[in-house]
């Protein structure tokens, strides 16, 4: 676990969880909103829980609609044979009917049965008759008259025992309005409504806490990203140049950007997402359990079956997502070589070599590709055929049970929807693991790159040089230095330089020259003896002091992406056009600017047609704008042609009139009326004086200077 | 777009039909099921219907959920299979394309360019297809295929689905509007702060040197401001999406039954039942609907990304190759080691001003030519029309008495050993590095590529490299200097051994000794090899068989050194700019 505060080592090793516990450390300024957040996202999850429940209840009363009153109807049955069983004969020979009437009364009563003959003859029956038979019967305050009981009696005699519920339904729509009225199906209007309000307050809630949540989550990743970015610019200004020696710019680059985007994209996907498939997850296994449990074990044993296989796939398919990352880095980096070599590849007909290799390199990148893509399309169609194996195993089940009359219609429902919810937030957990996965590994590169160890503080330092009043002696005291602690480059280095006096280096690569410089601008540390500008040390000097006290021109041509005029006047204010033009002019490039359709305005890109040479002597008029002490030139004029080079010399040398200045140069036409020539080999000096002198002595100098004649 | 797709072989034509095939046949079953589910429905509901009916419809259900899935299975095998081909056939055929371009196109397109459009935006392709292959045909026979199976179901819940969609697809549009030209922001602000912070590492020392951190984290905080700004605003924006869906998909659900309710409630008993299964299987179909329609929007969002890709793929396979191949073979020439210009001129396709006018001289077997000039010149321009990588607009090049229109590249090449200005170096060992490309005359052997690098003066630290020879180079040279980088650039032209020798500026990287030793060795190692040197300075060029000077294209002098000291004005302010008049006179 990293400890704040001090140097430390990072193992190359994935720590996940120490990680992870990093990011939170680091996200401690958001944590109110990251909480709010996540308790959002756990309520809305267990608001979608609530809601299907809900829905079943809306179900259960809506399908009350489809079932006929069945109290009702067994009230109405009984009643109705009560009227048939305890008929007096007397009643009717006793009344006023016709004789015929009578006489068909006994009859049917002789038949003495309800069959449907006799239900027949019965309706033969004059209405006075029948309702001396049927008492009226009053059920939930309706009025069954006689002649609808015989309706009734008659309807459903006709139906044999066995009959369908569509055949019993049809008869239904055939009785008397009286008796539908009684038997009739009925839903509680003001139960669907209220079930229905209650839904719909459930779904905009829900949706809302959804929103809320998803906006601090973005505002949160999007504001750390932001933090983690300006640190990572900050940090850059802050390291040793000696890290980006060792470190490619492209791999600061890429945690600039694709690390950071990585940390805060799955921070703002998986987070929530973790949390609210994990209250979905285990609050609809309670719900579940609470609704029915036999009914749970069916959903979660037919999920589990499918999730078994999913993981399986899953697994496998990772391997393939590997080996396809690095295949096709592979094929990256031999396009790329080829592309930037394709002179080479040309020159020398390469192509047949370049071909054979590209298509090794397709091949694996085609077969990792289909294999990968394959796998991990499945996991779509799986997770769906999971969802309906569940969906059927819950009916078929719920079937059963219903028929048992163990639960409701709206039970099955209710298990219906569980299934899906049950099933989305387990491939959810999955795919959030994965992106914590990446996040864990984006974060170690991110904060092991903001762990690096800095510059030494400056806070100790209290002298300083007014650039102004600087006379411009240096003195190199015996120094000793190495970029590697093992291997020292410059040994015991000793020269002085005074106020005025134009300083050459010269000596083949790697003897030390941009080291000396660099040493002297304070980008590194000495490691033993001092350098000594105006009798201070440069150890007692901040940086930011000793720099703002020379002026710099480097060999390679560094210009950014800007116009022209930001990377001439670069970093100084008030830097009026004239100026400029006025330095344009010293190094020539007045013209050119002049010829550029936006002049001054033109913007600087990678893949202008601006040569090297006149890119170099833009940031030769960047050095000559600001007027500083000291002068050092590193390889100024390396790109720019001989003629072109004696012009900027003229202007330098009145630029330098005055001022100490240091050149190290290739060629040793540039340097030849130097006051002093230091001659460097591995690190030390082997040779001093002006060149006339260094000539006399006829050491390396000489025969460095005339190796250019050699035939 | 489409027209990318003509690099379809018949192959993945065949897998895209079989696809479409199994997709319809997917999408039957997948839309089976909800009648099957309102089978099952109804039986629950109905009291006395039998367990072994249910079981039955249960059994057609899954029996019809597995056949989707092995069918998607199999969709997802042949859509794989075919966006894989296709991205490796199309990567095959741009790299094939741009190693066949010229320099001018090369540069006109920028090699980082061309490099993005055979890696990432052949993928983005690739991921299109893979998804739209499925997404893209499945969705819109879903709707259709759903839309007719409800269509007489039900007027007012068909006119509700319907809502729902428009509601959808509205709210989906407005935000795709408010969003993407801020999605084109993003990806240039996410650019400008790559290079704002390349700037920054690139230029570490300027930066310090100048005192701009402050400056440099400024300028990369608007940046970042900007960004962050945006951005925010986009998935603010996006997060309304989400919510909507929701509540539009359950609000549909929740209006179809409260409609299905109304609707059972004045219906004849008899109907009752058949309302509310249909209530439920329309319910499922209508989210059907949606769903496709939601897989449509989402194609619609990948599109723009994929459709930007493909231009860019196109741009460069479009582009008409300015150097056509001859088909002479190169052998029995009737000069050897010659090269001839006859009033060369030469200017950018697209340019007005020429940058060679009439230049004319001729090399002979063994002769050094060397060129001169400031920059800008049109040196370089000049010496690359002898392996062709540009082409003369007019006049014509010559090399052993032929036209080099008339060679097939590879022969002309076969002749020329080059070296470029910036070495150029493989990931791949020493020894490899040397031999690198087909010279016509079988492999080098090995003493051959031991001497090529011991002319090249590279033995030294060759030997003291881990593995010698075969001691790797790291992807651009990183392990070895600028030095040490270009003389093994110039032993692969000397292992080769070519009749002509071509050096563009490359002895400038060299020190004057290293220069100097190596260009004695060379000179003794190719007596009979001509060579066309560009140089800066004096002293690399002075001995020369004919020194040509260029000023702003045109030859202003030719002859030797010292004629030309006399002779020639440029010449000789070049010179004095290098060394002092009694040394010149003294060499």
């Amino acid at each position: 676990m990293p400890r704040p505060g001090g140097p430390r080592n990072f193992e190359k090793s994935k720590d996940f969880t120490g990680s992870i516990k990093r990011l939170f450390k680091e996200l401690k300024s958001f944590q109110v909103a990251i909480m709010i957040a996540l308790i959002l996202a756990a309520t809305g999850s267990i608001l979608s829980i609530i809601a299907p429940n809900k829905l079943s209840d809306l179900t259960d009363e809506i399908s009350k609609g489809l079932v006929v009153n069945q109290s009702n109807m067994k009230t109405l049955t009984e009643k109705i044979e009560a009227n048939l069983k305890n008929m007096d004969p007397k009643n009717i020979l006793e009344s006023d009917l016709q004789p015929q009437e009578k006489q068909k009364f006994l009859e049917i009563m002789e038949s003495a049965s309800t069959n449907s003959k006799g239900i027949q003859d019965l309706k033969d029956l004059s209405s006075d008759a029948l309702s001396l038979i049927f008492k009226e019967i009053k059920i939930d305050g309706e009025v069954i008259s006689a002649k609808d009981q015989v309706k009734y009696l008659e309807l459903f005699t006709s139906l044999s025992q066995d009959t369908q519920v569509e055949a019993l339904y049809k008869q239904i729509d055939k009785m008397p309005q009286s008796i539908q009225k009684v038997i009739e199906p009925k839903m509680h209007g003001k139960t669907i409504q209220n079930i229905a309000l209650f839904l719909i307050a459930l779904y905009v809630c829900s949706a809302l806490f959804s929103y809320i949540e998803s906006i601090l989550m973005t505002v949160v990743s999007n504001r750390f990203a932001q933090t983690l970015r300006t640190k990572i610019s900050k940090k850059i200004n802050n390291l040793p140049l000696n890290y980006f020696d060792k470190n490619q710019t492209g791999d600061t680059l890429s945690r600039v950007t694709n690390d950071v985007d990585t940390i805060a994209q799955s921070m703002n996907q998986s987070l929530s997402t973790l949390v609210s498939a994990v209250t979905l997850f285990v609050g609809t296994i309670i719900m579940m359990f609470v609704t029915n449990w036999i009914m749970s074990f069916t959903a979660i044993i037919a999920s589990l079956l499918g999730f078994a296989f999913m993981f399986t796939i899953l697994k496998k398919s990772q391997k393939y997502f590997v080996a396809r990352q690095v295949e096709l880095g592979k094929l990256n980096a031999h396009i790329e070589e080829t592309y930037s070599g394709l002179l080479v590849v040309k020159a020398y007909n390469g192509k047949k070599i370049s071909d054979e290799k590209f298509d090794e390199f397709n091949t694996r990148v085609y077969e990792t590709n289909r294999k990968s893509q394959f796998l991990s399309g499945l996991m779509m169609p799986i997770m769906m055929f999971v969802g309906n194996l569940g969906y059927v195993a819950v009916c078929v089940v719920g079937a059963l049970l219903v028929q048992k009359e163990l639960i409701t219609f709206g039970v099955i429902v209710a298990f219906m929807t569980y299934v899906r919810l049950f099933t989305n937030p387990l491939s959810q957990i999955a795919q959030a693991m994965t992106a914590l996965q990446s996040t864990a590994a984006a974060s170690e590169r991110v904060f092991a790159f903001l762990d690096e160890e800095e510059m030494t503080s400056e806070e100790n330092i209290k002298e300083s040089l007014d650039k102004s009043k600087v006379e411009g002696n240096i003195v190199f005291e015996n120094v000793s230095f190495g970029y590697d602690a093992q291997k020292e480059i410059i040994h015991n280095f000793s020269a002085s330089a005074k106020k005025g006096e134009k300083i050459a280096i010269v000596g083949p690569t790697g003897a030390g020259k941009t080291t000396l410089v660099n040493l002297l601008m304070k980008f590194y540390e000495i490691h033993s003896g001092d350098i000594k500008i105006d009798n201070i040390s440069i150890r007692n000097l901040s940086r930011a002091n000793i720099h703002s006290l020379f002026t710099m021109v480097l060999q390679d041509t560094w210009l950014f992406n800007g116009t022209i005029r930001e990377n001439i006047a670069y970093n100084r204010e008030n830097v009026t056009d004239e100026r400029i033009m006025e330095v344009c002019e010293t190094v020539g490039i007045r013209h050119f600017i002049k010829t550029l359709p936006a002049g001054l305005d033109t913007v600087l890109s990678e893949n202008d047609a601006i040569s090297s040479g006149q890119k170099q002597l833009i940031t030769i008029a960047r050095g000559m704008i600001e007027d500083a002490p000291f002068l050092i030139l590193d390889e100024a004029t390396s790109n720019v042609d001989t003629r072109t080079e004696e012009l900027v010399q003229k202007a330098m040398d009145k630029l330098t009139d005055g001022k100490t200045s240091f050149i190290i140069a290739h060629r040793l036409s540039t340097i030849k009326n130097a006051d002093l020539i230091l001659v460097m080999k591995d690190g030390n000096i082997i040779e001093q004086g002006n060149h006339e002198e260094l000539m006399r002595e006829n050491g390396f100098y000489s025969k460095l200077y005339n190796s250019q004649f050699e035939r | 777009m489409i027209k990318l797709f003509k690099n379809l072989t018949k192959k993945d034509v065949c897998f895209i039909l079989v696809a479409i095939l199994l997709i319809v046949f997917q999408v039957r079953l997948d839309l089976k099921l909800p009648d099957y589910m309102s089978e099952i429905t109804r039986l629950v509901q109905t009291t006395g219907s039998e367990m072994s009916e249910i079981l039955k419809n249960g059994g057609y259900m899954l029996l019809c959920a597995f056949g989707s899935l092995l069918s998607a299975i199999f969709v997802g095998y042949l859509a794989s299979n075919v966006s894989a081909r296709f991205s490796m056939n199309t990567r095959k055929k741009l790299f094939d394309k741009i190693e066949n371009l010229g320099l001018h196109e090369i540069k006109q397109f920028s090699t980082s360019s061309l490099i993005t459009r055979t890696t990432n935006d052949i993928t983005q392709i690739q991921m299109f297809i893979a998804m739209g292959l499925q997404l893209l045909i499945k969705a819109p026979i879903t709707a259709v295929w759903a839309i007719t199976k409800i269509l007489n179901k039900n007027l007012q819940w068909s006119i509700l689905t319907a809502i729902a969609v428009l509601i959808l697809l509205s709210v989906i549009f407005i935000i795709l509007i408010v969003v993407l030209p801020r999605f084109k922001k993003v990806q240039i602000l996410i650019d400008r702060l790559n290079n704002d912070t390349r700037d920054n590492l690139t230029g570490i020392r300027v930066v310090r040197a100048f005192n701009a951190e402050s400056y440099q984290e400024e300028k990369f905080e608007k940046t970042n401001n900007e960004l962050t700004k945006t951005q925010l605003f986009n998935q603010k924006t996006f997060s309304v999406m989400q919510p909507v869906m929701y509540l539009v998909m359950y609000f549909l659900t929740l209006g179809i039954y409260l409609i299905g309710a109304s609707l059972i409630q004045s219906a004849m008993m008899s109907d009752k039942l058949a309302i509310f299964s249909d209530m439920v299987v329309f319910s499922s179909y209508s989210m059907q609907v949606i769903m496709s329609f939601l897989m449509l929007t989402m194609i619609f969002m990948m599109l723009p990304r994929a459709q930007v890709s493909a231009n860019r793929i196109n741009e460069v396979l479009d582009t008409p190759l300015s150097i056509q191949d001859g088909n002479f073979d190169g052998l029995n020439t009737k000069e050897e080691g010659t090269v001839e210009f006859k009033d060369v001129s030469f200017k950018y396709p697209d340019a007005d001003e020429y940058l060679l006018k009439n230049i004319s001289f001729k090399a002979n077997k063994g002769e050094t030519i060397a060129f001169i000039g400031s920059t800008g010149s049109g040196k370089s321009t000049l010496i690359n029309l002898v392996p062709r990588f540009y082409d003369a607009t007019d006049g014509c090049v010559l090399v052993d008495g032929v036209d080099v229109k008339e060679y097939t590249q590879e022969a002309l090449r076969n002749k020329i050993g080059y070296v470029s200005q910036k070495a150029i170096i493989f990931d791949d060992t020493i020894a490899n590095n040397v031999s690198y490309g087909d010279n016509g005359k079988g492999a080098i052997s090995k003493d051959k590529i031991k001497e090529a690098i011991d002319v090249a003066q590279a033995t030294e630290f060759v030997l003291k490299m881990k593995d010698q020879y075969d001691s790797h180079i790291a992807q651009g040279g990183s392990n070895v200097s600028g030095g040490q980088k270009q003389r093994l650039s110039i032993a692969r032209a000397i292992a080769k051994d070519p009749e002509i020798y071509i050096f563009d500026d490359t002895f400038s990287a060299l020190d004057y000794k290293t220069d100097a030793i190596l260009r004695q060795a060379l000179k003794k190692h190719t007596k009979n090899s001509t060579q066309l040197i560009v140089a800066q300075r004096i002293g690399t060029i002075m001995n020369a068989d004919k020194i040509i000077v260029l000023e702003n294209g045109k030859c202003v002098g030719m002859g030797k050194h010292q004629d030309l000291l006399k002779s020639c004005d440029v010449y000789k302010q070049i010179a004095l700019s290098q060394l002092s008049k009694e040394e010149l006179e003294n060499a």
